[in-house]
């Protein structure tokens, strides 16, 4: 099977995930800025890690037929650091031109705090300066059903976003129709002990259809697994649904919504 | 899929969960001092098991999340632990 890994974190993965990725049929894959386990202490080194995800990880992924792309952001774990945040967001315009970056994220919220609700705005300012799609980053756990509201809610109030040029990521059975019913996209987040398992988000497909939803397996340095879409497609197609379908979800429905930029081409 | 389907492909993964459930609940009954707020949390979200429907999942994530509406004015740190503490205790 083919598809696209929409949201991986490949500056913590081994060249033996990127080889695995190829085997079982990824043919691009997003790598959206993110917390790295522990703080960046000046805007220089957020300079290298877009340097890196500009450049460097679309030669490690291309090594293995992948095609690699990027979103840029401070992430919402080092937003309650305004002064920070204020440096990071200026240099990230000198990266937009960059031919794999596809827009601004992982933005969104983490603790629903005020600074970070404050950054969320001046990125989701950025993104419709430079008309950008942007992919947002749900909180974790307990967080998770307040802060996807309050993010809604920023979208909402700013005229100038599409609301079908933001994808909403980690949605599970508590956000998910709230997000589809703003009109954006939604991403399922297949993590082995918290977010979503390959069952639940096969159910969420069956009970609120197949438009505007994609899986992701959102890889990173904790407990993640990088084939988490494949695999939940072997179950997909255990349940009986058919090929087209699969499809659908794993491959036509993240090229649909990330061709809105131009320079997503697989 | 039929019942009978989803029992053939779901039922021993789910029976395996529900009897780590009941062994975690033991475990905790076992121990030592005193317990924190997560226990009554997911006391009463293992109660949303018995409800009819088909929102036990929605219901249960619920029962877990901040029921507040405002952003607080500091984030306290970086983590989630998974069970909302309860009013001015972020």
């Amino acid at each position: 099977m083919k598809f696209i890994e929409p949201h991986a974190h490949m500056v913590s993965r081994t060249t033996d995930d990127y080889a695995d990725m190829a085997t079982a049929g990824c043919v691009a894959l997003c790598e959206p800025a993110f917390w790295a386990g522990f703080d960046r202490s000046s805007a220089d080194g957020f300079r290298d890690y877009f340097r890196q995800l500009t450049e460097y990880e679309p030669r490690r992924a291309a090594m293995f037929g992948i095609k690699h792309f990027t979103w840029l952001c401070i992430n919402p774990k080092e937003s309650e650091d305004l002064a920070l945040a204020k440096d990071v967001l200026a240099i990230i315009p000198e990266f937009m031109d960059c031919p794999n970056v596809l827009g601004i994220g992982e933005i969104g919220l983490n603790k629903n705090s005020r600074n970070e609700v404050k950054v969320l705005e001046q990125h989701v300012d950025l993104a419709a300066q430079h008309d950008q799609l942007i992919l947002v980053h749900t909180p974790h756990l307990e967080d998770k059903h307040k802060g996807t509201r309050l993010i809604l809610d920023v979208l909402k109030n700013d005229s100038r976003i599409k609301p079908e040029r933001v994808m909403i990521d980690h949605v599970e059975e508590h956000t998910i129709g709230m997000v589809l019913d703003s009109g954006h996209w939604g991403g399922m987040t297949l993590y082995p002990e918290s977010k979503c398992s390959p069952a639940r988000a096969i159910d969420m497909i069956e009970r609120f259809g197949s438009e505007r939803l994609w899986w992701d397996a959102a890889c990173d340095w904790g407990p993640s697994v990088p084939l988490a879409v494949p695999r939940t497609a072997v179950e997909m197609r255990k349940r009986g649904h058919d090929e087209a379908l699969i499809q659908k979800v794993i491959l036509e429905n993240p090229q649909q919504f990330l061709s809105q930029c131009d320079r997503f081409q697989i | 899929m039929t019942r009978q389907q989803v029992l053939d492909q779901y039922f021993m993964d789910a029976r395996h969960k529900l009897i780590d459930l009941a062994a975690f609940l033991d475990r905790v009954e076992r121990a030592e001092g005193e317990a924190d707020f997560r226990l009554d949390t997911f006391r009463e979200a293992a109660r949303k098991l018995g409800d009819d429907g088909t929102g036990r999942a929605k219901d249960v994530l619920m029962v877990f999340s901040d029921p507040t509406e405002q952003p607080i004015e500091t984030a306290p740190g970086k983590g989630a632990c998974g069970a909302w503490p309860g009013e001015g205790t972020e």
